[in-house]
């Protein structure tokens, strides 16, 4: 890589057809950290929640997460552990109205480093249902090569935009 | 190598300025965004912060909407949301009764500004004094237009942004 090139695009799509799942794979290990934008839209009228799986690892119950949240006027907390899964954002917190897009700021820490377990921060801006931040542990020292992202229960629409950027310390 | 994160234009007040607007954005870039270190001329009662309003494409319609949490250095913190608003709400400057020489931090992010859509960003902003209280919240907010965002403004409810106030708007791109 260049001197001083940083946040580049790793891989990005936009859906042509509507599905729950978009993989990011083969991830390049060139960067310090990584940034998910998400721009989704919900093809039916079902809440859901959104969910992340690294390097295909679905068993073990290796994630955990803690969130704060503000609904309405509504605010607190909640915390899970031993899932199959990350979450991006929990509580079928994905809108059920398909005229809104709702965008996802995720960020994978230190991802290509192979000693420490992973953490993985995500803001979350659904206008009608909910803002917050959900925090993630996976506990695997692996470096993260593939990136699931997926609805629990939902589609994502045509449309929809995910793109992966890499962030290089130096 | 792609220039996938851009400074499109910088603002830094030299005076006061009831506000900040961005202009003849250019179209060439996949996601906006705005970085602000502001403060306010307002003492509105005890607050300590002052609220920006901001509207894209001058469009002054109750067309915003938006929710949030917060938290204010003690308690529980809070939650809101709003409707039809005259422009999303829910960025802040340090009020001028914080402590001197203080300036908000915050970021608004637009993914997908040029698309047809309804429009959707996410806030996160931080006011901070060295007194009991300080500010911290995230926000989602939507504009329910659909043209492509092409200005934006940054309006102080109360008061003025100070001189020293910045604005920093990048465009990146996905490829």
């Amino acid at each position: 890589m260049a001197a001083g090139a940083t946040y580049e695009p790793i891989g990005t799509t936009t859906l042509g057809s509507a599905t729950g799942t978009v993989t990011f794979s083969s991830i390049s290990q060139s960067y310090t950290d990584l940034i998910l934008i998400s721009s989704i839209k919900s093809n039916n009228a079902n809440t859901s929640s959104l969910l992340f799986e690294l390097n295909g690892v679905n068993s073990g119950s290796l994630y955990s997460g803690t969130m704060i949240y503000g609904s309405g006027s509504a605010k607190g907390s909640n915390r899970t552990s031993s899932l199959n899964y990350g979450l991006i954002l929990r509580n079928g917190g994905l809108s059920a109205n398909t005229a809104i897009t709702q965008p996802f700021i995720t960020h994978f820490m230190n991802y290509s480093n192979t000693t420490n377990f992973k953490t993985v921060i995500s803001r979350n801006n659904v206008d009608d249902v909910v803002a917050g931040i959900d925090v993630c542990l996976w506990r695997s020292t692996a470096a993260i090569t593939s990136i699931r992202i997926f609805a629990q229960t939902n589609d994502f629409a045509i449309g929809s935009t995910f793109t992966l950027y890499g962030i290089a310390a130096a | 190598m792609a220039n996938t994160y851009t400074l499109i234009e910088a603002k830094t007040l030299t005076t006061t300025a009831a506000s900040v607007t961005f202009t003849s954005i250019p179209q060439t870039y996949t996601d906006l965004l705005l970085k602000f270190s502001c403060r306010s001329t307002s003492t509105a009662g005890a607050d300590i912060y002052a609220n920006l309003k901001i509207q894209f494409n001058s469009d002054t319609g109750n067309n915003y909407t938006g929710q949030l949490v917060f938290g204010l250095g003690s308690g529980s913190g809070g939650a809101g949301t709003y409707t039809s608003q005259a422009g999303n709400l829910f960025s802040y400057a340090n009020g001028n009764v914080t402590t001197a020489s203080t300036f908000s931090s915050g970021e608004l992010y637009i993914p997908n500004y040029t698309s047809n859509n309804q429009k959707s960003s996410s806030v996160d902003c931080v006011v901070e004094n060295n007194a009991t209280s300080g500010f911290v919240e995230v926000a989602a907010e939507r504009w329910s237009g659909t043209s492509a965002i092409t200005t934006i403004d940054l309006v102080s409810i109360y008061g003025s942004h100070t001189a020293d106030s910045t604005f920093y708007l990048y465009g990146i791109k996905n490829s």
